[in-house]
């Protein structure tokens, strides 16, 4: 779905206004829409340089720099305000960051066509056009100078937010010449630099974000504060897709604190002057309800449906060779892979503050898609959209679930039965019990082997299509490009080679984006089937993906150093192993090496971990090496410990206690190392998390020799003694 | 009838029911926003305070509980030796991602600082494991408490 063969090279008219046309949608081959009317983003204001969406200069140097993406932890304020200054030539000491407003035309992601963040796309997505911007922005500034000077601007430089004339020794600041500058005419064709010559972009730069993040000043989506603004908790119904039926809120009213309750179809409002009042009225309120068709829903039914559906042939995705051929002589390997229902459970608490005045509908909240946000808030409040106003805040994790616009509509319908500003907050429960899930797959891997190689691979993937739902268009062919992603990807040469793909939803569970998306069920599947190849083989498992990376030289690199660097083959005690994984990741190539031991009662000790990732040319090296720490530790926790069940209709889990996280005293040491590279820079939020899982489970293989093929780990059949 | 509370350093004189928590005391009440809401069950630590210096969960605290107490709080903790070293150690090993847990990470850690100066590795694992962090900076935050306990410049 993110591959990098499709992102834009951006258009001059696009860059000039600022912003790119609606509709580009490159991922998927959509045709472009028509980018008309886009509007000219020339600020006016005096002594203000404003060339284009992202650059603003004012008389006195301040340069403040506007973010198209949204920060959610990822560094990508720090990284994109990187390349912008490194064109631009900024003085990086001057530089601030300021969030975009919803604006599809001047900063949609130029992969998706709206302004979204996810999918580790932030990078790439806007690598080109943003380096032109800040080179176009560069050569005014340069141009306003040497007219000043009257001198050639091709004789002149710049450096740290100033042009320099060495012949005349001359040098004056951008904000100086930001009035001059505006006058000028943006350059037809703009040159941008020579990475040799990058002094910003490369460097391990301190992110502009963490310093209001130690000492409790920033402000979060659920920090928002309002005059007059009050707080509502929510209970929304149990059961998927029940409604609200009879509310009985005689004890509520009579708590002290609470204002309001307000009745949704299928949610449960209570407002008061606090958190505390709202709870405490949410927990006095008599609901009683219609719980629906659903309530029968588990997810033993779930699974066997899904098991079924998956035997079913799927929509070919990708086909290489002759497979049937293929299949038909050498050594055989089937295996299924199933991966369960996830929460995102970000520690912020979903959220969002609403004020629905007679005409405009304001929203405090920190969102990955807010652009959505903005259209579907003026349905739900009856306004028009240009009467939406989006405040974005920073985000307290993502991961996914804030690509969702359901939490601001339901805020935006209980604020407007009021006429102050109301704070919506989910507790925790409501957070792991109405989230969008990631969905459960089932990935099957039918191959053989010949003369110790593979000679066939079948790969047939069975899940709901979150693409089908979130942006129809991409969804062509009955193929969720999203979910087999990684599988027709795969970094190994195959002769013969299918990737098909059933959809399988599961009935009325809401499914979604999770960090690592797509490829965290295919890169789970074909990483635990190739270890289990190659002791089919006989083979070494870091020799036999070897022999299968001949055409990838970027991912036979990154492997051969980890394997290096993790001490590969070095003898270990018993119950201990090692376990590999070589993923190419949202263009990036990432090898990981998990260490762990797996005590006699099958309890999972993690001892080390060593990664190399070849991200191409890494914008921020420290914030790629934070994002790999980071992501490892996401998906670890989600082999773990994560799983969401479902019985009578309802999510059985609640909270921290029953949804477990990875802690600090289960982390074990983790070496990261970012290889050197003047490739396009690819994607890196999603690469950690997609790592562990097959990594542990590898190494859980390599101690014990139980080859699992389910996440969670379940601990049972590690026990020392059981039969492998 | 009022409630009477030192925090940092400063008298709050406010109405709140006895049993409310003190978190939602400090966030809804008194604006107060660097301490995190979580989980509400004393399991993710993003609510640490300091009461007398201790480490503690504020959103199953009970007001009532800290009257004639002293109360730190993030906005606060820069104010002690232990905290101003953690802030900065914190920063010098870009330990913070999405930052929501950090307020609370860093109140646990600053609290390990005064009772044991020199945590090692399974001293900082026992103090800290009550905190979570969904972004998974744990690496980080270990080595950050150990320049903090060197003073170390990074």
């Amino acid at each position: 779905m993110f591959t990098d063969k499709n992102l834009p090279n951006v258009s001059r008219r696009a860059l000039l206004t600022g912003g790119l046309a609606t509709g580009f949608l490159l991922a998927f081959h959509l045709p472009l829409r028509a980018a008309a009317n886009e509007p000219e983003q020339k600020d006016t204001t005096d002594g203000r340089f404003a060339p284009n969406a992202f650059i603003r200069i004012d008389e006195t140097g301040r340069t403040v720099l506007m973010m198209p993406q949204v920060e959610m932890g990822q560094g990508v304020y720090t990284s994109i305000a990187m390349i912008l200054a490194e064109e631009l030539d900024a003085d990086w000491a001057k530089v601030e960051v300021q969030h975009a407003p919803p604006n599809d035309k001047l900063y949609a992601n130029p992969v998706f066509g709206l302004q979204a963040t996810g999918g580790s796309t932030s990078i790439r997505a806007w690598w080109k056009p943003l380096r032109a911007a800040g080179a176009s922005a560069r050569a005014m500034l340069v141009q306003a100078a040497a007219a000043q000077w009257q001198v050639d601007p091709a004789s002149c430089t710049a450096s740290k937010g100033e042009v320099v004339h060495a012949a005349s020794s001359r040098k004056i600041g951008y904000g100086e010449l930001a009035l001059a500058a505006q006058g000028q005419t943006p350059p037809k064709d703009v040159a941008v630099k020579d990475p040799k010559d990058f002094v910003i972009i490369g460097q391990p730069l301190k992110r502009l974000d963490t310093p209001d993040k130690v000492n409790g000043k920033v402000v979060y989506g659920i920090d928002a504060i309002l005059p007059n603004m009050k707080i509502a908790v929510i209970a929304n119904c149990p059961v998927f897709g029940g409604k609200v039926g009879k509310v009985d809120d005689t004890g509520a009213m009579k708590v002290a604190g609470v204002r309001k309750i307000v009745v949704l179809e299928d949610t449960v409002a209570v407002i008061g002057d606090h958190t505390w009042a709202a709870q405490k009225g949410l927990e006095a309120l008599k609901i009683e309800w219609n719980e629906g068709p659903n309530a029968k829903i588990s997810t033993k039914d779930i699974w066997q449906d899904l098991r079924a559906a998956s035997e079913k042939d799927g929509a070919i995705a990708k086909s290489v060779g002759d497979i049937a051929k293929g299949l038909a002589s050498g050594d055989r390997f089937e295996a299924s892979f199933e991966l369960p229902f996830l929460a995102h459970a970000s520690m912020e608490p979903i959220n969002a503050t609403v004020h629905v005045r007679p005409d405009a509908c304001e929203i405090w909240t920190g969102t990955q898609i807010m652009t959505r946000v903005q259209a579907e808030a003026a349905k739900a409040a009856g306004v028009p959209v240009d009467k939406v106003i989006v405040n974005q805040h920073l985000l307290g994790g993502g991961f996914g679930r804030k690509l969702e616009p359901d939490m601001v509509v339901a805020a935006v319908k209980i604020a407007k039965q009021v006429d102050y500003p109301v704070k919506v907050i989910w507790t925790r429960e409501e957070d792991i019990q109405h989230d969008v899930y990631r969905p459960v797959y089932r990935d099957q891997v039918t191959a053989t082997l010949v003369d110790g190689k593979v000679s066939a691979w079948k790969y047939k993937i069975a899940g709901s299509a979150v693409i089908a739902r979130w942006l129809p268009p991409a969804f062509q062919k009955g193929i969720d490009i999203d979910a087999v992603d990684a599988a027709a990807d795969m970094p190994y040469d195959f002769p013969n080679f299918q990737v098909e793909y059933v959809r399988a939803e599961p009935p009325a569970v809401p499914t979604g984006f999770w960090r690592g998306v797509g490829p965290n069920n295919n890169v789970f599947a074909f990483e635990c089937a190739m270890d289990e190849l190659a002791r089919k083989a006989g083979k070494d498992p870091v020799e036999f993906r070897r022999a299968h990376l001949t055409k990838n030289p970027r991912a036979l690199a990154v492997l051969n150093l980890v394997a290096e660097k993790s001490g590969w083959g070095e003898r270990l005690p018993p119950r201990v192993g090692r376990g590999v994984c070589v993923q190419p990741s949202f263009a990036s190539y990432l090898a990981t090496v998990v260490e762990a031991e797996i005590d006699d009662i099958g309890e999972i000790v993690l001892r080390r971990i060593t990664s190399v990732i070849d991200t191409g040319i890494a914008v921020n090296p420290d914030t790629v090496k934070a994002q790999i720490e980071g992501g490892l530790i996401f998906g670890l926790t989600a082999a773990l410990y994560g799983e969401i069940t479902i019985d009578k209709g309802r999510v059985q889990q609640s909270n921290f206690h029953d949804y477990r996280m990875m802690r600090i005293n289960e982390t074990p040491k983790i070496e990261v190392i970012v290889v050197k590279s003047g490739e396009a820079p690819g994607g890196i939020g999603e690469a950690g998390v997609n790592a562990g899982p097959p990594a542990l489970r590898n190494a859980i293989y390599a101690a014990t020799g139980v080859a699992l093929r389910r996440l969670p780990i379940d601990r049972k059949l590690l026990a020392a003694g059981r039969k492998a | 009838m009022a409630t009477v509370l030192t925090i940092n350093g400063e008298t709050k004189s406010f109405d709140a029911p006895p049993e409310m928590p003190l978190l939602w005391v400090l966030r809804d009440i008194l604006g107060m926003t660097g301490t995190k809401f979580g989980c509400g069950i004393a399991q993710c630590g993003a609510c640490t305070v300091h009461v007398d210096g201790k480490a503690v969960r504020s959103c199953v605290l009970p007001v009532s509980a800290v009257a004639n107490r002293a109360v730190t709080t993030i906005e606060h903790v820069g104010g002690t030796p232990s905290g101003a070293k953690v802030q900065k150690a914190w920063l010098d090993a870009e330990v913070i991602q999405c930052g929501y847990c950090q307020s609370g990470q860093i109140m646990s850690a600053a609290a390990l600082l005064v009772s044991t100066p020199n945590p090692d590795d399974a001293d900082i694992d026992a103090a800290m494991a009550g905190n979570i962090c969904r972004c998974g900076t744990y690496v980080r935050i270990r080595e950050a408490i150990k320049q903090a306990a060197n003073g170390r410049q990074s």
